[in-house]
């Protein structure tokens, strides 16, 4: 399986889940598919047979909203059956919308922003102390990193010289009410990172093969670099695969409804289909989709400083984005 | 008592490489010997407790046996959804130390007061809490913490509490102590108020009382069956302790009494009177102030009476 074929099958699992759950988060697992997708298919070091095998890779989703995200990929991986995945948010499931670690395969429930990267900092330095030669790989949000905690965990990784963590943020530069930008600036981002002594690797974030690159230089980071640890800084879009999602605020808690929002969907997903992928919910996509009509909420900007008639001296609104497209523009 | 706790801790670890000690950028001379004796197993995080804790979590989860040090409200409150998420719920086999349980650092004002975090670290599920009256019990409970594979809190007063044990045969954790038979008053004590305690005792006897006295390293699991004994033995049950009168050992005990049907015991709390130490001093000062010394004690149980 490569990183596409993953990536399109979180996208997929990722939309037939919280249609069915009515789960929050679509945008977050959207924007973070191609990442789990290279990262499960193509990088990192595991035995599904034996969840708990010690030499494996450890990974942590730091951002456990995009909890689907994780779970597609392990139900793909084999710790347990892709049916399963319809049971997400149910009565007496195993899968929680944030990520829990009484499922196999997960290494550190998380849920509570900030907290990952200290855990894989942990966990990276009992390795080094016992001579392990295994890697911790943990995903964040950009949001997430308005926690002091994270910057507190980059100190500590970059004090101890833990070149055996990797870190890879997923900068779809949104978080829950607004562009990230327009919340609280974090920019430059890269610059904050290497100013705290990690390695930096800026890529899109949405396009696998600068992601498989990105990890082969984060190895050799590791192997001939042995003081810093490295950042991944993925830029993404939010929603990313299905364009009325992208870079709509919206679609961080609203869920694919039934009629347009999920026939829409699914079907540029099934458009966009990789050679060799099965889709298992909707084999030949959806024949007369119903699509959306004028009344319908589309291409709307959604954000809180849409209407907003500050009275700060400064105008707040940095980012400018027109929802449904993946582009945007940052006045920084 | 601290000291005592860290000398246990250099012998446990020198036998023991994955005992690792992190502090949160405190203990001056007091973690000397620990970082002399055991450099590798010793880690300073800096100021960043809530990192600490995880990095804590992380590392337990690779199988270390970590202990996290500070003081206050340091180790506890200001970095209590990490001992909640990442070390309480994963099992993760972290002990988390304070140094300065209540009022011990009186003078230097409310931020460094610890005396909430009793209730609320009992409150969390899977975490042991415990808090030792004297040097001996310090050391008891740091070995018995060390076996313990889970969660845990040990609140520690400062230094120089009165010696309560020559020794202790078969400490337990969740075993409540006793330290003198009596009649019709029980007195239940936990952590470094012991002191304030044993004066109250021999103004007791002084004016005719004889209660009998206990101690409680741990606070939870809670020592159910000691509790209704002296239930049902005594007629008046004391709890003693330098901390909020709110959820603490006394609200942990009044839980286990309320529950039971038949009883001859009421229950008289002691300890801070829902507010926050404004006040400045020493610690017997503040305890004075507020209401928990030997006197106050004393008092208060022969109001009761």
């Amino acid at each position: 399986m490569t990183g596409e074929q993953l990536a399109w099958k979180i996208r997929r699992h990722g939309v037939e889940m919280t249609h069915v759950s009515n789960g929050s988060h679509i945008g977050a697992i959207l924007s973070v598919a191609d990442i789990m997708g290279v990262l499960y298919a193509e990088v990192l070091n595991f035995d599904s047979n034996n969840p708990r095998w010690d030499e494996r890779d450890r990974f942590i989703l730091s951002k456990g909203h995009a909890g689907a995200s994780v779970y597609a990929a392990l139900a793909e991986n084999g710790f347990f059956n892709v049916e399963e995945l319809m049971s997400h948010y149910q009565n007496g499931s195993r899968l929680s919308g944030h990520v829990s670690h009484n499922l196999p395969g997960v290494d550190f429930s998380t849920g509570s922003l900030g907290h990952g990267l200290s855990a894989a900092v942990g966990m990276a330095y009992a390795a080094k102390k016992d001579g392990k030669k295994h890697k911790v790989y943990v995903v964040l949000g950009d949001g997430e990193c308005d926690e002091g905690s994270v910057w507190e965990a980059a100190l500590f990784a970059n004090h101890f010289r833990l070149n055996n963590i990797v870190a890879i943020v997923d900068h779809n530069h949104m978080q829950s009410m607004d562009f990230q930008e327009n919340t609280i600036e974090i920019e430059d981002f890269g610059m904050k990172w290497k100013a705290f002594g990690w390695n930096v690797l800026e890529i899109n974030g949405n396009d696998c093969n600068e992601l498989r690159e990105a990890f082969k230089k984060a190895e050799e980071f590791s192997q001939n670099d042995n003081h810093k640890p490295t950042v991944i800084i993925a830029n993404t879009i939010k929603g990313n695969g299905v364009s009325f999602m992208e870079n709509d605020i919206l679609w961080h808690y609203r869920f694919p409804h039934e009629g347009w929002e999920y026939d829409m969907a699914v079907n540029e997903l099934h458009k966009n289909k990789p050679e060799g992928v099965e889709d298992i919910y909707t084999p030949n996509g959806i024949e007369n989709p119903q699509m959306p009509t004028e009344d319908d909420d589309i291409g709307n900007d959604h954000t809180f400083t849409y209407t907003w008639e500050t009275s700060y001296p400064e105008k707040m609104r940095r980012v400018e984005a027109k929802a449904g497209t993946g582009k945007r523009e940052h006045k920084l | 008592m601290r000291d005592s706790v860290v000398k246990t801790l250099v012998e446990l670890a020198k036998e023991d490489k994955n005992i690792e000690l992190i502090t949160g950028d405190l203990g001056f001379g007091v973690l000397k010997p620990f970082w002399e004796n055991v450099p590798n197993q010793f880690t300073n995080a800096g100021i960043a407790e809530q990192n600490m804790t995880t990095v804590a979590a992380g590392m337990a989860l690779e199988g270390k046996n970590v202990f996290t040090y500070s003081i206050g409200n340091f180790p506890t409150l200001r970095c209590l959804e990490q001992i909640r998420n990442d070390c309480a719920y994963h099992k993760a086999n972290v002990t988390v130390i304070c140094v300065g349980g209540g009022f011990v650092y009186g003078a230097l004002g409310m931020s460094h007061q610890a005396t909430e975090d009793i209730a609320v670290l009992r409150a969390l599920p899977d975490v042991v809490v415990m808090a030792p009256g004297d040097a001996v019990e310090a050391v008891e409970c740091t070995k018995a913490l060390a076996k313990y594979q889970g969660t845990a809190y040990l609140r520690l007063g400062r230094g120089g509490e009165k010696k309560i044990h020559d020794k202790i045969d078969d400490f337990k954790i969740g075993k409540a102590i006793k330290i003198r038979d009596g009649k019709k008053i029980a007195i239940f004590s936990t952590g470094a108020i012991f002191d304030e305690v044993e004066t109250a005792y021999e103004m007791l006897l002084e004016k005719g009382y004889e209660p009998a006295v206990y101690t409680f390293p741990t606070i939870k699991p809670i020592d159910r069956e000691s509790i209704q004994e002296c239930s049902r033995e005594f007629e008046l049950i004391v709890t003693c302790e330098e901390h909020n009168i709110i959820g603490g050992f006394g609200s942990a005990v009044a839980e286990v009494m309320a529950e039971m049907k038949e009883k001859k015991a009421h229950l008289l709390r002691v300890g801070i009177d829902d507010v926050y130490g404004e006040k400045v001093g020493s610690q017997k000062y503040l305890r004075e102030q507020y209401g928990i010394s030997g006197e106050s004690i004393v008092e208060k149980i022969e109001k009761e009476i």
